[in-house]
């Protein structure tokens, strides 16, 4: 409260001089325009009329993004850019390259950001050690969900490694029963990829292939037995699985058509939405292996004249970080606070297990960026590495191409 | 006055779209040539880096298994369409009563988008929900058609559909065609005893020829920018079997951040449609000899 009032006042001393102050305003660029991204939206968007602020949505659907940031160009290049436009990851530091960012870096300092962020989320945050967008969420991209039913009536346990994954997954077939709803869209392809990265050469080595790219890890053993395990996962998908959408796929799992599904936790808003209950009828677990694969939503601050325009920045920074916002949005949504000191107590089992393995990697060094989500790498290099996946998932590729494949459209993505 | 109007009123009436064109069409060839030479990403940037973009272009698989898809698409969907196109021609030309409702029915799938054509196909062609699904449930277990999740095939389903939607049309072109053909000369032939298929083959098809070449031109011209049918049919999938060149664009300029990536592929797309509308435009402005 007291924040709030010093930052009202703030603003106002900031632009007593100029006469033609309306009080903050924002346009926002975003992309959450189905049901419940709208509704969570629509939570900042009434805090920020509640602090007076001006809020002039635009909002641009379709393509998973590609939409919005087309919009974006546009604007951009006739300068003319939005006050804050939903972007994430490396994304964030291209815009940056190009100089059109704005430094939030006072209200995070106000704010103290730093201290509340882990350390490998804040840094996307940054451009150049300032600050230049505020994040929403943290996303979990190595989840396995399951149905809790199947697995108790064969007598499996949530698998922890790969191998006990298979076995289960053996079983599984042997009783009819198909182990692995997945949709043969190529970004999911890349989302099962990329925790079986994860979950046999580890965290470090997750880091030196998909995010260094590094050319000796790409190239190396381990990389091979993760295409390995692909071509095993292909065998485990029914044979219809080309092209579905993956809340489809959640749907098989929450029939009982089949028993795991890997994905991200937005899955979950499914289940809840079907009305399933975490742990009774369904399970949550991280995928098979050590680690966490984060995919952050955050607004990037783009550089725009006008003092009431850069007061409704500052305004929707400092809210977008704020406590009750964290809170409330992610419960909508599904994902969890990116700060770490948000009351958990009305969030469900898996958000709990979330934050508490966010925490651990956090201090263990094992929190990485999602390559699949645009989190670790920017976007030629990882349609790059997306395209072999892909490739090699929908044929019948050996492992030892695909290595080879991959390491040379790394090297060609430059 | 009035001789200099009647001089001067049509270049007065044409130039607003002859400068639009040459700014909106040459203009932006030309921008996106200059840009193919850069290494632009997420923004245009206009430093010429030399042919780094074509380089890399051709040396992506993806982008040859888009250049194959065009090759065979193409091939298959130009021949395909002519041949069913000329063949309803032929047939609905033999003076039959319902030809005006048979050809609007021919017609019609030109009257829907690429996207519907597509969103039918795949969910016709869905193994799981499909034709596949269907001969099964009537008992024949074994029956398999899962042309549109097999990356062999895949690319044939896609010609399916194209053809699907552009042979009515074709079939419109050439009976127009059939019709123009003299009737004094079928007369006479009908009256010498010639066989009607030799009178189509020896008489009216020859003599239908520009019409053949528009039907290839505007075909050819259809594969080439081929893109909503494959985004709405496979979503270029699986993997990227199904990619075609406009998909491979619309990726890299779209989702990837790669704008020069983007350009080049443009501008060798470009080149294809040259390849074979160049030759048409020589053959039709070329001054007469007869």
């Amino acid at each position: 409260m007291k924040r709030t009032a010093f930052a009202a006042v703030s603003a106002i001393a900031l632009v007593a001089g100029t006469s033609a102050f309306a009080g903050p305003e924002a346009e926002v660029l975003h992309y959450w325009t189905s049901g419940g991204e709208a509704k969570s939206v629509a939570v900042l968007q009434e805090e920020f009329a509640a602090n007076g602020g001006t809020w002039t949505d635009m909002p641009v659907a379709g393509g998973g993004g590609d939409a919005a940031m087309t919009a974006l160009r546009a604007r951009v290049l006739s300068g003319n850019a939005p006050t804050a436009v939903q972007l994430k990851g490396p994304a964030i530091q291209e815009w940056y390259e190009e100089g059109v960012l704005a430094d939030i870096s006072n209200v995070a300092e106000a704010e103290g950001w730093a201290n509340v962020l882990p350390a490998s989320i804040a840094a996307h945050m940054q451009c150049e050690g300032t600050w230049c967008a505020a994040p929403v969420n943290v996303h979990r991209v190595d989840w396995i969900w399951a149905n809790a039913e199947i697995l108790e009536a064969n007598g499996i346990t949530m698998p922890t490694t790969w191998d006990e994954f298979n076995t289960a997954a053996d079983k599984l077939m042997a009783a009819g029963i198909i182990p692995l709803a997945h949709g043969g869209q190529a970004w999911q392809d890349a989302t099962v990829f990329e925790t079986v990265v994860l979950g046999l050469g580890g965290a470090e080595f997750y880091q030196q292939a998909l995010v260094d790219l590094d050319p000796a890890a790409l190239t190396s053993d381990t990389m091979l037995a993760s295409f390995d395990q692909m071509r095993k996962l292909r065998g485990y998908v029914d044979g219809n699985f080309s092209g579905r959408d993956w809340n489809l796929a959640t749907a098989m799992v929450m029939n009982g058509e089949a028993a795991f599904q890997i994905m991200g936790d937005w899955a979950k808003g499914e289940f809840l939405a079907a009305g399933k209950t975490p742990g009774t009828d369904f399970l949550c677990a991280s995928t098979p292996g050590d680690g966490f694969l984060y995919n952050v939503d955050s607004f990037a601050m783009f550089d725009v004249a006008g003092d009431d325009k850069r007061a409704g920045q500052d305004l929707l920074a400092k809210l977008i970080v704020g406590q009750n916002f964290q809170k409330v949005f992610n419960m909508n949504k599904g994902s969890i606070p990116a700060r770490d000191d948000v009351d958990l107590a009305a969030f469900d089992s898996c958000a709990h297990l979330s934050a508490k393995d966010m925490g651990a990697s956090s201090d263990g060094g094992s929190l990485m960026p999602s390559y699949a989500h645009g989190m670790a790498l920017r976007g030629a290099q990882a349609g790059a590495i997306t395209d072999v996946v892909t490739a090699h998932f929908n044929s019948d590729m050996s492992s030892a191409d695909a290595v080879k494949m991959l390491a040379d459209a790394v090297a060609n993505s430059y | 006055m009035s001789d200099w109007l009647e001089n001067h009123l049509p270049k007065a009436v044409l130039a607003p779209s002859f400068i639009a064109v040459l700014i909106f069409v040459y203009g932006f060839i030309a921008w996106t040539g200059w840009v193919s030479f850069t290494r632009s990403r997420l923004l245009p940037k206009y430093e010429i880096e030399g042919i780094i973009q074509y380089e890399r272009l051709f040396a992506s698989p993806r982008w040859d298994t888009a250049m194959n898809n065009l090759l065979l698409f193409g091939a298959l969907f130009i021949v395909i369409s002519m041949v069913l196109g000329l063949l309803l021609a032929i047939l609905l030309d033999q003076q039959i009563r319902t030809e005006g409702v048979i050809r609007t029915i021919y017609l019609y799938p030109m009257a829907l988008s690429m996207i519907v054509t597509g969103t039918a196909w795949k969910w016709i062609l869905n193994p799981g929900l499909g034709i596949e699904a269907m001969v099964r449930g009537w008992g024949f277990e074994s029956f398999t058609f899962d042309w549109l999740v097999n990356p062999d095939y895949a690319i044939y389903t896609v010609v399916l559909a194209g053809v699907w939607q552009s042979s009515g049309f074709v079939m419109a072109l050439f009976l127009a065609g059939l019709r123009s053909v003299d009737e004094e000369i079928i007369k006479a032939a009908q009256v010498d005893g010639i066989p009607t298929w030799r009178i189509y083959s020896a008489i009216i098809i020859p003599s239908m020829a520009p019409i053949f070449l528009s039907a290839f031109i505007v075909l050819a011209h259809l594969a080439i920018k081929s893109f909503d049918l494959v985004i709405a049919l496979t979503g270029g999938g699986p993997g990227y079997a199904t990619d075609l060149p406009a998909t491979y664009m619309y990726a890299m300029a779209f989702s990837r951040g790669d704008i020069g990536q983007a350009a080049s592929s443009a501008m060798v797309m470009m080149g294809v449609v040259f390849a074979i509308v160049v030759p048409y435009l020589y053959s039709e402005l070329r001054p007469r000899n007869d």
